[in-house]
């Protein structure tokens, strides 16, 4: 559940990707402030390619209500092209296609429904490209 | 610094615990430790809990502890570190009896889960709630991805995996206060519903309701109220990335390394100095990673080790004598402190049929949420 | 010369099949198969809607224009599914692609035409000068009621069109729309299903608006349908089309590479238009094509576009059209997985 003013602050990470590279080589998709690793504040405005590769994945069969219609869904963790590390959903994706080293692309999908009369939470999911 | 002794312990019985509110939960323990202390009044209390707030609508747990165990006045607080919140109050207790500023300290954990409906939402805000579990990632989920690295990267097996919670029930059935006291076989874990794969149901630790307690007090005042203590010998704490996927390598928990190299400096001591571990086994992974980062094992060598034998009675070191979280169960916020009990009682001889013999040196590790936090005691037979 | 620079289309990979649906309703499946000329249906999955569908037309446009999407001064969405019955589609859209926030963005309705509206503002905004670029939206996620005919056809999909002067792949040589108050479909506010008519939504609405819209276009541009290579009308069902265009003096071998419908099924505001994007997939520089929607209500809008040298170039830049539709990867669902996944069940409310 984000509420509204919640959720439209991370739009420009959710939606478009917009991140930061730090010198050190780190990338965040979240906002931050220091570079975890070398603590440098300087950094450079990216936006990912929405293209990685699948450093590890699970498949969910018991979810928070949020998710259980979707049940069983993939999760993976990803590292994009540019280093980012992001986790996101699995859609459009056989299971069999799951593995370790997997290329996928981002997709701009509905993340959820805050009940019948909240807001739609929109963002980034990811599938195996073939 | 000062040094400091336990000097009582109380624990509730873990499971279901329909007749208990987290207020009744904490009052068991928190009344018994004092009888075991034999105290009345205390001078300080700490409370950890890791989500008192969502799982029973109820924050400022010091104030309310503080006043349904009869100290009102005293200095109370909760502390929250996710799943190691009972550890680190532990660790605060600990600072606060070695600093002088208090003697007799009170210092629990509690948490009410089965008064909540989705327990999977609550555990999973220990998480990055809006770049994990925005993306519908869960706790089992996250330790799957562990698992998963590990078992590809080390060839370790999905029935060596089943050992860990086979060997921790085996652990169980000696512990009166265990959730499910009772033998698992690699049939039943193996054919147990899945939660996140290649996770199943009987890799994971429960949902518990429960309470533990410590009374602590400086170490050269411990005979005045008992001749059953033990010295906290050295408390080792840190952070790690609170994002599952900012670890750089996905089967290792930084925050426990660094956590149990602190609590080594500051005992003097090393790996092979501990007579027994109880480790935060909150799924069967969590048990062999972390094994492997306190330096009981080698990197990508504790999973088999275990499976061989390696991490009960008779073995390399004994691991959850308890039960561990998976049979022991799993009250969250009460775990870290449940897990310095069952130490006491090992080491003051107290432990019954799962005592481990000539334990001078036992160690507790909690963790909080994918090793975002870590903290580490390793606490002295006196 | 003015017409679209970039176009896109997005189809989701879950089908349910004619047969299937007709089963579920004890209806004979060859019937609806030869009578209706449906064979199966695209579904959106449970995180696809209008917005998502028009993100992913609306990118593989922008991957076929090449140009900065901060250029683009309009946005338009129509689709009879927004999401929000308050709050815009394609405010969403902008904040996805990067354009804006110095940008119109307007989402319509008007049945299954819709998608041609938003083309056609778009195109007159260019045409106007009042900016460089700007884009039209049809998409949709529509629903039929359980049991009723337009199970068998209301489906998912959209396209995308950017219109602009420059490095124009299809300019519009003409444009017309006829309209009138044809009460033969409609859906009121909260309510889950559409009503329609039933006949009535053929002769007096449908046949009637296509004709006098198509044949106003024939007068006006004073060209003949043999003169065309691809002509393209809305898609309610396989028949009608291809009868409106026979009706209007076109032949089934223009009509067949924009005929999709038999297997996507009706999606409403983006039904015509993905059938033009499943033209421009296969045309010629110089290949005129003729297009006509017919949103109920009722009304038509209809476009002329000839084809430039452009189209080789951009073509293969983003997913083609029938390549969608026939992805090796598709997933058929059961009657139970599509009521599920279009919540035609209810659910307890998390």
């Amino acid at each position: 559940m984000a509420i509204s003013q919640r959720y439209t602050r991370e739009i420009p990470h959710r939606y478009r990707l917009e991140a930061q590279k730090f010198p050190s080589g780190f990338v965040s998709l979240p906002r931050r402030y220091v570079d975890p690793i070398s603590g440098s504040r300087e950094f450079e405005k990216i936006r990912l390619s929405g293209k990685g590769t699948i450093l590890s994945y699970t498949i969910i069969y018991v979810s928070a209500d949020q998710f259980k219609l979707l049940t069983p869904y993939a999760v993976a963790v990803i590292e994009t092209d540019e280093g980012a590390r992001v986790t996101a959903m699995m859609t459009d994706t056989n299971f069999e296609d799951l593995k370790i080293g997997a290329r996928v692309e981002f997709v701009f999908r509905k993340i959820m429904e805050e009940g019948a009369s909240g807001i739609i939470n929109y963002g980034y999911k990811a599938k195996i490209i073939k | 610094m000062r040094d400091v002794a336990i000097i009582g312990v109380g624990l509730t019985q873990f499971g279901e615990n329909w007749d208990q509110s987290i207020r009744d939960l904490f009052a068991e323990a928190a009344l018994k430790a004092m009888e075991s202390a034999k105290i009345e009044k205390v001078d300080s209390l700490y409370v950890g809990s890791m989500s008192s707030g969502l799982y029973a609508y109820q924050e400022h747990l010091g104030s309310l502890m503080a006043d349904y165990v009869g100290q009102i006045g005293v200095p109370a607080v909760r502390i929250e570190s996710a799943c190691s919140s009972g550890g680190q109050a532990v660790r605060m207790g600990f600072l606060d009896v070695a600093s002088g500023m208090h003697d007799i300290v009170l210092v629990g954990g509690v948490e009410k889960m089965w008064d909540v409906e989705d327990g999977t939402f609550v555990l999973a805000t220990a998480a990055d709630q809006e770049y994990e579990v925005y993306n519908g990632v869960t706790f089992p989920g996250l330790y799957a991805m562990m698992a998963r690295v590990y078992m590809e990267r080390y060839g370790l097996t999905r029935e060596e995996l089943a050992q860990v919670p086979i060997k921790n029930h085996k652990h169980g059935v000696n512990n009166p206060y265990a959730q499910f006291p009772f033998e698992i076989d690699l049939k039943a874990v193996l054919s147990s519903s899945m939660v996140a794969d290649p996770l199943r149901l009987l890799d994971c630790s429960p949902i518990t309701d429960g309470a533990a307690c410590v009374i602590l007090c400086p170490l050269e005042r411990a005979k005045e109220f008992t001749d059953k203590f033990v010295k906290i010998r050295a408390v080792g704490s840190a952070s790690g990335p609170i994002a599952f996927h900012d670890h750089k390598d996905l089967t290792r928990l930084d925050a426990v390394k660094l956590a149990g190299e602190r609590a080594y400096k500051m005992a003097g001591l090393k790996p092979e100095d501990i007579d027994f571990v109880e480790v935060h086994d909150c799924f069967s992974i969590a048990e062999i990673l972390v094994a492997e980062e306190l330096g009981f094992f080698d990197y990508g060598t504790a999973g088999k080790a275990i499976a061989e034998g390696q991490a009960t009675y008779g073995g390399k070191i004994v691991i959850n004598p308890s039960g561990g979280l998976k049979a022991k169960g799993h009250p969250v916020g009460a775990t870290g402190v449940a897990q310095i009990v069952e130490a006491y009682l090992q080491l003051t001889g107290q432990a019954g049929k799962r005592q481990v013999s000539n334990a001078r040196f036992g160690m507790t590790q909690n963790m909080g949420g994918s090793g975002g936090s870590c903290v580490v005691h390793i606490l002295e037979a006196m | 010369m003015i017409g679209i620079v970039g176009y896109g289309s997005y189809v989701p990979m879950y089908r349910i099949k004619s047969s299937t649906i007709a089963k579920q309703w004890g209806s004979d499946p060859a019937a609806i198969e030869k009578g209706l000329m449906l064979i199966e249906k695209t579904v959106p999955y449970f995180d696809e809607d209008t917005i998502t569908i028009s993100v992913a037309a609306a990118k593989n446009a922008l991957l076929r224009a090449q140009i900065d999407p901060q250029r683009i001064g309009a946005v338009y969405i129509g689709s009879e599914s927004h999401p929000y019955a308050v709050k815009p589609s394609g405010t969403v859209l902008i904040d996805a692609l990067g354009i804006g926030p110095h940008v119109h963005v307007a989402d319509f309705e008007f049945a299954c035409k819709a998608g041609t509206e938003a083309m056609y503002v778009a195109y007159s905004h260019v045409k106007s000068g009042e900016m460089e670029f700007a884009m039209g939206i049809g998409s949709d996620t529509s629903q039929g009621a359980p049991g009723d005919a337009l199970e068998y056809s209301a489906s998912a999909g959209g396209s995308a069109f950017i219109f602009g002067k420059e490095n124009v792949v299809a300019e519009v040589l003409f444009t017309h729309s006829f309209t009138s108050d044809t009460a033969d479909f409609w859906r009121r506010e909260y309510q889950t299903y559409p009503r329609h008519g039933g006949r009535f939504t053929g002769e007096p609405a449908y046949f009637k608006h296509i004709l006098g819209c198509g044949r106003a276009l024939l007068e006006k541009s004073g060209m003949k349908p043999e003169e065309f290579q691809f002509a393209v009308f809305h898609m309610p069902n396989g028949r009608f089309p291809l009868k409106v265009g026979k009706d209007l003096g076109f032949k089934q071998e223009q009509m067949s590479e924009g005929w999709i419908v038999n297997i996507m099924g009706n999606t409403y505001s983006g039904s015509s238009i993905t059938g033009l994007t499943a033209i421009l997939d296969v045309a010629k520089p110089g290949d005129k094509i003729f297009l006509v929607s017919f949103g109920s209500g009722a009304g038509s809008d209809g476009f002329i576009f000839q084809v430039t040298e452009r189209i080789n170039e951009v073509r293969d830049l983003a997913p083609k059209t029938r390549e969608m539709l026939n992805n090796p990867n598709k997933i058929y669902l059961d009657y139970g997985q599509y009521a599920a996944i279009r919540k035609k069940i209810h659910f307890n409310e998390y």
